[in-house]
């Protein structure tokens, strides 16, 4: 039985399509067998991110409301063979989602994939309502800013009380990525610190995701970034992410410095 | 010219429980109706001068049915006073408003029962939110006090009769509401309303003060009020008199 994850943040512009990429593509790198699976019905965009635009036939749409199959529906990364996409609809809206599709949907996904991961529309509607609904783990995605930083706040809330696994009375799993970090605006103050958000969220920091030109390059290519360049700063960070999401204790670098060690996150002084 | 910005009583907000009625209607709407119609018919006036709560949750139904639904209990004289369990999207100016947080008291009696010959299999449809066994309606006593151990996140809000203690930090724009003293062991940063029943001697605590707003028994300060020196601070609040105090405790 796989795992289900959910990459969410309540704010929009935050990262999670980009995040859910290159996680997705990250952890299929490994041989795991993974799907992506775009929530947000009316404005997908996954598809565009992992460079699958040109072959959507079904959606997940489709796929609830019987018009097609699951398997038609699925599209298989050319890339990397164990990387799937079920992508959104983008002619209808989020409203076309019913609680018990989802359901059906997620439930069959995981028989097949070790790891299904739900992109979350932005808001706290029906569609990123639904996409927490059924996870196992919670991705967290926040930008270092005051307005990122409250919204991630009222998703967490949600986390402990709507989903399925916290009205059964378990706790579900739940990870901090701070992305778009900014080392030039963190020294110069006006930034949100890491150990701050750490502090008003208090959930574990799976990584840092440092503010890069290679993540908008590896979008325009149609490329998660960890397939795009393995060995840039952002697809590193996510690869040490996922190590973590998988149970490795490895410590935390803050991106611009050149040592990390877990302990200066929570030392440090201002810059 | 002389607005009066300067006003020397201060408007006062109180929190106030009252018991409501909460009707559960079923699908269809035209059985259930009849349902009503046939209780209220054996006890005009039932309704009347009641304050009654509508509960949707769980029914697939959209914004037009639910405002014919609230039409056609007007018809009836039953007013609805709030909806609980309802899609945002459901609701609108032309409803009644949004109602959550309601605390289950015991069931209201339904009217005296029907005449022997028609099947008594018909079911009460005054229900209230939980089953519990039949509880004097005013519940007296000593209010319930509660012990949050969970980090009280942006968005939720928090209520209870008694004291309210918080091991963990209230979030920008979470709000706790305490008929007693509230205790926050974490930061406050969002709102913290104490004494909400008319107890004056209430009093905010908090290891860290980042507050959006403070109140006590109605009075109330707002983060641009607060003293910036207490910022940061381990800090309490009470009345003294109608004057609104704030202490440091470190």
């Amino acid at each position: 039985m796989g795992k289900v994850i959910v990459v969410t943040s309540g704010k929009g512009g935050v990262g999670k399509t980009t995040s859910s990429a290159a996680l997705g593509a990250a952890l299929a790198q490994n041989g795991d067998k993974v799907v992506v699976v775009d929530f947000d019905v009316g404005l997908r965009n996954l598809d565009l991110i992992m460079g699958a635009e040109r072959r959507v036939v079904y959606d997940l749409v489709n796929v609830i409301q019987g018009e097609a199959k699951l398997t038609q529906a699925l599209i298989r990364d050319k890339r990397i063979e164990s990387l799937y996409l079920l992508p959104a609809s983008q002619t209808r809206d989020k409203d076309n989602l019913t609680a018990e599709g989802v359901e059906k949907v997620v439930g069959a996904l995981k028989t097949h994939f070790d790891w299904v991961i739900c992109d979350s529309p932005a808001g706290i509607e029906r569609g990123a309502t639904l996409a927490m609904r059924h996870a196992d783990i919670a991705i967290v995605v926040t930008n270092p800013e005051v307005s990122s930083v409250r919204d991630s706040d009222r998703i967490i809330g949600l986390l402990d009380s709507k989903t399925a696994k916290a009205e059964a009375g378990e706790r579900i799993e739940k990870h901090l990525l701070l992305t778009r970090y900014d080392p030039a605006r963190a020294e110069r103050g006006d930034m949100l610190k890491v150990d701050d958000v750490l502090e008003i969220l208090s959930i574990p920091l799976l990584g840092i995701i440092p503010e890069s030109m290679d993540v908008l390059r590896a979008s325009n290519i149609g490329s998660p970034v960890t397939l795009a360049d393995e060995r840039s700063a952002p697809a590193i960070a996510y690869f040490d992410a996922v190590r973590r999401l998988k149970g490795e204790s490895l410590p935390v670098t803050i991106p611009g410095e050149k040592r990390g060690f877990f302990g200066k996150i929570f030392g440090r002084k201002a810059a | 010219m002389t607005a009066v910005l300067t006003q020397p009583r201060p408007i006062r907000l109180k929190g106030r429980s009252y018991l409501a009625l909460t009707l559960t209607p079923e699908l269809p709407f035209e059985d259930w109706l009849v349902r009503l119609d046939d209780l209220a018919g054996r006890s005009a006036g039932f309704f009347l001068r009641r304050p009654v709560v509508l509960d949707v949750e769980g029914l697939e139904i959209d914004r037009a049915q639910l405002r014919d639904l609230v039409g056609k209990l007007g018809t009836r004289n039953v007013r609805i006073m709030g909806i609980e369990g309802a899609r945002p999207s459901m609701l609108g100016n032309d409803l009644p408003p949004a109602m959550s947080g309601g605390k289950a008291t015991g069931d209201i009696e339904e009217p005296a029962a029907a005449p022997a010959s028609e099947p008594p299999a018909a079911p009460a449809p005054v229900e209230s939110a939980a089953q519990m066994p039949a509880a004097p309606l005013p519940t007296t006593g000593a209010p319930t006090s509660i012990v949050v151990t969970q980090p009280v996140r942006s968005g939720q809000s928090i209520f209870t009769e008694g004291d309210i203690t918080i091991l963990g930090s209230v979030a920008s724009g979470a709000e706790v509401i305490a008929g007693g003293s509230i205790h926050i062991y974490g930061t406050l940063r969002g709102r913290a309303m104490a004494g909400t029943l008319g107890n004056a001697a209430a009093r905010i605590f908090c290891r860290k003060l980042e507050a959006e707003m403070v109140a006590i028994d109605g009075f109330y300060k707002t983060a641009e009020d607060l003293e910036p020196g207490l910022r940061g601070k381990p800090v309490q609040f009470w009345l003294d008199g109608e004057t609104f105090t704030a202490g440091s405790m470190a």
